[in-house]
Parts: structure tokens; C-alpha cells; sequence
């Protein structure tokens, strides 16, 4: 369980997030979706503690953020972020690796079972073939797999996204989400496609304008009365298979 | 579990069997380097001298100039030799990892700017007089730290140092004080005091003896190779990138201050007793990622070695060339650097 209240972040005099409030529960995958711009992303960085937010809190499981020592808090929490790697030369299985080390203590070394839980992590990506190639020489989407599966190797209770599809064929995009959907961990996702938000996520926290604009089951959220003033187009929803799908038209098409 | 699921076993065992081969490679290399010189004495004489002084073991079947040559005069600077190189290579891991780009190495933060301007001011007009024999070392240490301080509090900014600031930071303090050298220099009119910082400007392993100096730096450069294996994997995870430290439990902007300390406190100790030394720092990381992989956990002792190995060759090659007149070994390095990181760099671009 992540909860946040009251937290708000500001890039020079631009407040992007203003007293925002967020609950993640148990078992259910929590989507994060707004226009660009709208501090979907900084939102996720207060969430794991990489921006202090001078307002309110964040806590994980009832205890605050800031209490949690770093390694603690790797252990209860894994994040996907999206970040430039320098040049690195290391392998895929020595990166998935690295998501061992919070359970590592500092002389100790990645003994048989680390290697077990690695290995079926990056089975579980569908890139177990990939562990012995260079990382630096992967393309976007198997690269994003991979990081994918060194934050599962965390085994952490909670995982954290940040627009974890980026990169990926339409195939992956979604066998990532049902993955993550599938885990049963408490799991909070940043997500540009609204439909792929309406297939795999539980909840909703629509950002705009630095603040919430609508939060809920993904039934209640996507509305597209809700959605149309803040992503500035038409949108039509329809049920079909028993899913929601969102068809969108800009405005001047009528 | 008998499978080795992630091939990481394999490159475990290759490791082992590198760590043997370059420990070897490093005995016969310092035996050897001891008994190259005018006066030429055999490896295997060398090495029972060293047994004989050092653990009172064998009978002497040497003679008492050859003893004192061994012991006293080529001994010491070959320690020194495989010290700095150690010192230098693992300093340029670090380094290279903290700001995330293979081109860093030790001198990048100015540090041995500050050093020499320290060895001018001592050369030149007997600054630091008062420490007797360290005098030359301890100036120029204490120039270090005033460089790395200065580093420091430009690099830093509400309470982080990050990558790009440091290099810019260590760039801006290197150049001035690289000019307050050369002003240094200029303004003392010496022709010999100018060749004597000239020499040290380019490196030299020739003050090395037995002495407090030496013992210091075999302490600072041997804590600092341990520090850096012990915490290979937080190396690992620096050299990712900061945003992922975070998220792997490691706070990127402590970890980073650690490790500047520690290698400032060690280029420091390093330039004051060998002078500047380019290249080794810079190239012998991309040779042991070469051989071993990645991890820091084994590119840092590997690089130990490779360093300590090239330097006292490159020591050897000094002494010899022009004998009996002595080459300043940066020179060498540098020779035989420049060349190697060329291919290294046309490598890197073609994969």
C-alpha cells in the first residue's frame, strides 16, 4: 500500500504537482494518465522518494518514505524509470543482477539463488535467450524488457512504472501490462495510451493542470466528458468484449 | 544447482584464472625490473636478496653492492612503481564510473594540477621547507587538497555533486592552476629549478625510498583498491545512472561524495610521491573491462594489477633508453598511451 497526501513539487516558480493525493492498494494496478506536461512522471518520482516533496507525505505500508533506509526501501519497492544508461558494458544477466543487491549485504555475493531468481525473471519477459548479449547493444524494446525483469528480480511487494510500453511492439506492450497486472503486487504505472490503461489497470488518477482531476475505478475515470476538456479531443467510448475502448476524433471533425 | 543458468560462473572462473595469471605476471615482472639497470643482476638473485632482507631466509652468495643496489636503491622504487600504477588504474575505474564516462581519468578533477603548483612553489622557492625531506611531497599534497577542495565546493550544490558540474569543475580548476605553474615557473628565473619541475611535471618514480612516504602510500592505495572492490556493486549501480542508484537502494549523491574523497585523498598521495603520470588512470580500465567484463567487483582488482604490471615496464623502459640518463616515465606512458586509446576509441565507434 502507497499512500500519498498533500504533495506537490515546483520547477523554478511552476508548480507541477500541487497537494496531490495518491492511494495505492494492494493487488491492483494504479494508472497514472494526463497530458503531457501534466506531472504524471514527477508524480511517480515523489512516489519513490527520488524528489523530496516539501508538502504532505508518502508512505509505504503506513511507514514514511524518508524513514525507510535506501535498501529498505529497494526491498519494499522496484521502479522501472526511464533513464539514459551511459555506455555501459555490462551484460543483461549482470543487470538483472543488480536488482539483487538490496537483498545483498555489502560483502556478500550473488550466490545460486540469486542467479535462480534472475534467470526466471528474465524468463518471465521473454528475454531469458537475451542474458549473455551486451545491454548497451540491445534495441529499445528488449532493453526495456530487461529493466522490466531486473525491478521483478527486486521482489519487492510494490513496483512503479514509468511508461513502462515506450519502445515496445504492440505484442509486448501488452504482454508487459498483463505481466504486471498478473503480479499481484501493489503496482503503479505511468501510462500515455488511454486504452491500454482501460484494458490492464484497476484504477485511475487523471492529472492536469498540477493537479487531480479525476481518480477512480478505470470505469469512472473514463469518461469521456472527463477526458475531453483536458486532452483537448473528441472521444467516444464503447464496451465491447466486455472492455472499454476509447475512439478519439479531433474536434474540428465535429 | 549445477547449471550455470546466467553464464556468470564461466566468467567467474575466468577471472580467477586472469587474477593468477596477472598476480604472477607481477612478481616476475618487479623481479625482473629489479635486476634491470647498470649493474645487471639476475631475477632469481633478486629474489633470494629480497628473501634474505626481508625474511632472513638463504645463505649470501651475493656481494654486499649488489645487496645495497637490490635493497636499498631499485627495490623501493619498484614498489613505488607498482603501488602508483595500481593507485592510478583503480583511481580511473572510480572516477570513470562516478561521472559516467569512459574518457575520465584521475587528472580530470584538477587534482594533480594543484600538486604540481605545490611541487613548484617547493622546487622553486622552498615553500614547505620545514617538512625537511617531505618537503617536495608535502607541498605538493598540500596543493592536491587545496585543488580538490576548490573542486569540491564549485562541483557542489545544495548538498549534490552531479557528474556534469564535477567535470566541468575539475576541468575550470585544472586549467588555473596548471597557469599558476607555469606563472611559477616563469617568475622564479631558475633554469635548473625549472628543468627540476619539468622532470617532476612529467613524472618520476626516482624519490622513492624507504621511508614514512612510501609506507603511506602503500596504505592509502591498498585501503583505496579494497574500498573500491568491497562496494563493486555499488559501482555498478552509480555507473548506471543516478535515477536507478535510487531506485536499487543506493544514494547516488553520498556514495558519489565518498568516493571523491577517497580518490582525491589518493590522487593526492599519488602525485605527491610520482609526480604526474597520464594515461595509465585513463587506459588500463578499458584493457581489464576488456578481459573480465563489467562488474567493478573484478575490473577493479584486474586493473590493479594491469596498472601496477605497465608502470614499472614503462619505469624500466625510463631508466633504460637514454642510460645512463633517465627518461621522465610520463613520457613513456604517454607514448605508449595515446596510441592505445586511439584504437580503443576507433574500436568503440565501429561496435
Amino acid at each position: 500500500m502507497i499512500e500519498a497526501e498533500g504533495v506537490s513539487w515546483r520547477y523554478g516558480a511552476n508548480p507541477v504537482i500541487d497537494g496531490v493525493g495518491v492511494t495505492a492498494r494492494p493487488g491492483r494496478l494504479l494508472g497514472l494518465i494526463g497530458p503531457n506536461g501534466s506531472g504524471k512522471t514527477t508524480l511517480l518520482r515523489l512516489l519513490y522518494g527520488a524528489l523530496r516533496s516539501p508538502t504532505g507525505q508518502v508512505t509505504i505500508d503506513g511507514d514514511p518514505l524518508p524513514s525507510l533506509a535506501p535498501r529498505e526501501s529497494a526491498r519494499r519497492m522496484a521502479v522501472v524509470v526511464q533513464e539514459t544508461t551511459g555506455d555501459t558494458a555490462l551484460t543483461v544477466a549482470e543487470m538483472v543482477l543488480l536488482g539483487r543487491g538490496p537483498h545483498l549485504s555489502t560483502f556478500q555475493r550473488a550466490g545460486a539463488k540469486d542467479h535462480e531468481v534472475a534467470a526466471r525473471c528474465l524468463t518471465r519477459v521473454g528475454a531469458a535467450h537475451l542474458a549473455a548479449r551486451s545491454f548497451a547493444g540491445l534495441s529499445g524494446g528488449e532493453r526495456q524488457r530487461v529493466l522490466i525483469a531486473r525491478a521483478l528480480a527486486q521482489e519487492a511487494t510494490h513496483l512503479l512504472l514509468d511508461e513502462p510500453t515506450n519502445h515496445l511492439d504492440i505484442r509486448y506492450q501488452h504482454e508487459i501490462l498483463r505481466l504486471v497486472h498478473g503480479l499481484g503486487t501493489c503496482s503503479i504505472v505511468v501510462l500515455h495510451d488511454l486504452n491500454l490503461a482501460a484494458r490492464y489497470c484497476d484504477d485511475l488518477i487523471l492529472l492536469g493542470d498540477g493537479g487531480v482531476v479525476a481518480a477512480g475505478t478505470v470505469s469512472e475515470v473514463l469518461e469521456p466528458k472527463i477526458l475531453e476538456p483536458v486532452y483537448g479531443i473528441g472521444i467516444h467510448r464503447i464496451e465491447l468484449d466486455g472492455h472499454l475502448h476509447l475512439l478519439f476524433h479531433p474536434n474540428d471533425e465535429g | 544447482m549445477a547449471t550455470d543458468l546466467l553464464g556468470v560462473e564461466t566468467r567467474r572462473r575466468r577471472t580467477a584464472l586472469w587474477l593468477v595469471a596477472l598476480t604472477t605476471g607481477l612478481v616476475v615482472t618487479a623481479l625482473v625490473a629489479v635486476g634491470t639497470g647498470a649493474i645487471g643482476i639476475d631475477p632469481v638473485t633478486v629474489a633470494r636478496i629480497i628473501l634474505h632482507q626481508g625474511l632472513g631466509i638463504g645463505d649470501v652468495t651475493w656481494t654486499p653492492p649488489e645487496q645495497a643496489i637490490v635493497w636499498q636503491v631499485r627495490l623501493p622504487r619498484v614498489v613505488l612503481g607498482l603501488l602508483v600504477g595500481a593507485g592510478l588504474a583503480v583511481c580511473g575505474v572510480a572516477l570513470q564510473a562516478m561521472v559516467r564516462n569512459v574518457l575520465a581519468d584521475p587528472y580530470l578533477l584538477g587534482i594533480n594540477s594543484g600538486a604540481s603548483s605545490g611541487a613548484a612553489a617547493a622546487l622553486l622557492f622552498g615553500a614547505g621547507a620545514g617538512f625537511g625531506q617531505y618537503a617536495l611531497s608535502t607541498s605538493a599534497f598540500l596543493g592536491a587538497l587545496a585543488a580538490s577542495l576548490l573542486v569540491f565546493a564549485i562541483a557542489r550544490t545544495g548538498g549534490r555533486i552531479t557528474s556534469m558540474r564535477l567535470l566541468l569543475a575539475g576541468v575550470a580548476v585544472g586549467y588555473a592552476l596548471y597557469a599558476t605553474t607555469s606563472f611559477l615557473i616563469f617568475a622564479s628565473n631558475s633554469a635548473e629549478g625549472s628543468r627540476s619541475v619539468m622532470f617532476w611535471l612529467l613524472g618520476s618514480l626516482g624519490l622513492a625510498q624507504w621511508d614514512a612516504l612510501l609506507a603511506v602510500a602503500a596504505v592509502v592505495i591498498l585501503g583505496t583498491i579494497a574500498y573500491l572492490t568491497i562496494l563493486g556493486r555499488r559501482l555498478d549501480v552509480l555507473a548506471v545512472g543516478d535515477e536507478t542508484a535510487h531506485t536499487l537502494g543506493v544514494s547516488p549523491d553520498r556514495f558519489r561524495m565518498r568516493l571523491l574523497i577517497l580518490v582525491s585523498l589518493c590522487v593526492g598521495v599519488l602525485v605527491s610521491a610520482a609526480g604526474s603520470i597520464g594515461f595509465v588512470g585513463l587506459v588500463v580500465p578499458h584493457l581489464a573491462r576488456r578481459i573480465v567484463g563489467a562488474p567493478h567487483v573484478r575490473v577493479v582488482p584486474i586493473s590493479a594489477l594491469l596498472g601496477a604490471i605497465l608502470l614499472v615496464w614503462a619505469d624500466v623502459i625510463a631508466r633504460v633508453l637514454l642510460a645512463p640518463q633517465e627518461i621522465p616515465i610520463g613520457i613513456i606512458t604517454s607514448l605508449l598511451g595515446a596510441p592505445f586509446l586511439l584504437i580503443l576509441i576507433r574500436r568503440l565507434h565501429s561496435s
